[in-house]
């Protein structure tokens, strides 16, 4: 029988369709930042990664059931821990460039820009949803954190096609960390 | 007897070997890396196969009398 948590793919593909319809929705996506972290604060290791990540079991049913991947070796230089690491400080780096403009939308500097960017350079006009009802600073911040999702998700799906379904993983800058506080964590049990 | 190993230096610990191991034989260390239990593993190379980071060969080892 299978447990409740191997669906959360769905959860992960409604997310994903749901900005297309209303951007405040990104919001809840902070749970995908905030959960695995915590579990693995608490000691609880990659269990996100390995029960509850509902993006990596998408990835799983795209290019495993529906056979949307080629299932080739992944380049050895993706698995490096310079490559894993430098892709986490330039997430990161995106990361608070993404909050800055938040914050400038809230002291009032700037206007909210309502595009969802692509690879952190493609603008795509996303001026379909009110966010009148919200404070300016609210929505912009869920255009730069939907642009965040979709840019990764992109990636993922790339690297699902030319390699193993659940390539992502292996450069996901959510796996790193947490694997980054294990390591810090249980770093005398290691062998 | 084949085993698998795994390359526990760039082992990513998302745990795929760990959910197609017919056997149960692979688990994450503390999401760290994984670890095989030798005596449970049959080598039949499924974690191999799975494996999104390509960190995991199964290799013959000398079976201790």
């Amino acid at each position: 029988m299978k447990k409740w948590y191997e669906y959360l793919w769905i959860f992960s593909a409604v997310y994903m369709i749901s900005g297309f319809f209303n951007i405040l929705y990104a919001w809840i996506g902070m749970i995908c930042f905030i959960t695995p972290l915590l579990l693995s604060i608490i000691g609880k290791g990659k269990i996100y990664c390995n029960r509850y990540c509902g993006r990596g079991q998408l990835f799983e049913l795209l290019g495993g059931r529906l056979k949307l991947s080629s299932n080739r070796n992944i380049p050895a230089f993706i698995r490096s821990k310079w490559f894993r690491y430098g892709f986490l400080a330039f997430f990161m780096t995106m990361f608070a460039i993404m909050i800055f403009s938040t914050y400038l939308v809230y002291n009032g500097t700037n206007s909210l820009k309502e595009v969802v960017t692509l690879l952190w350079t493609i603008k795509l006009p996303w001026n379909w949803t009110n966010t009148g009802a919200v404070s300016p600073w609210v929505a912009q911040f869920a255009f730069g954190f939907y642009s965040v999702m979709l840019t990764s998700t992109i990636f993922g799906l790339i690297t699902m096609y030319f390699f193993k379904p659940r390539s992502w993983c292996v450069y996901c800058p959510m796996g790193t960390m947490t694997q980054g506080i294990s390591m810090l964590k249980y770093r005398g049990k290691v062998k | 007897m084949k085993k698998a190993m795994v390359n526990q230096a760039e082992c990513v610990a998302c745990g795929v070997c760990e959910k197609n191991c017919p056997r149960k034989a692979i688990t994450i260390f503390h999401g760290i890396y994984a670890q095989v239990n030798e005596d449970l593993c049959i080598g039949c190379r499924k974690c191999e196969r799975v494996c999104p980071a390509s960190v995991i060969q199964v290799v013959q080892k000398e079976v201790a009398s």
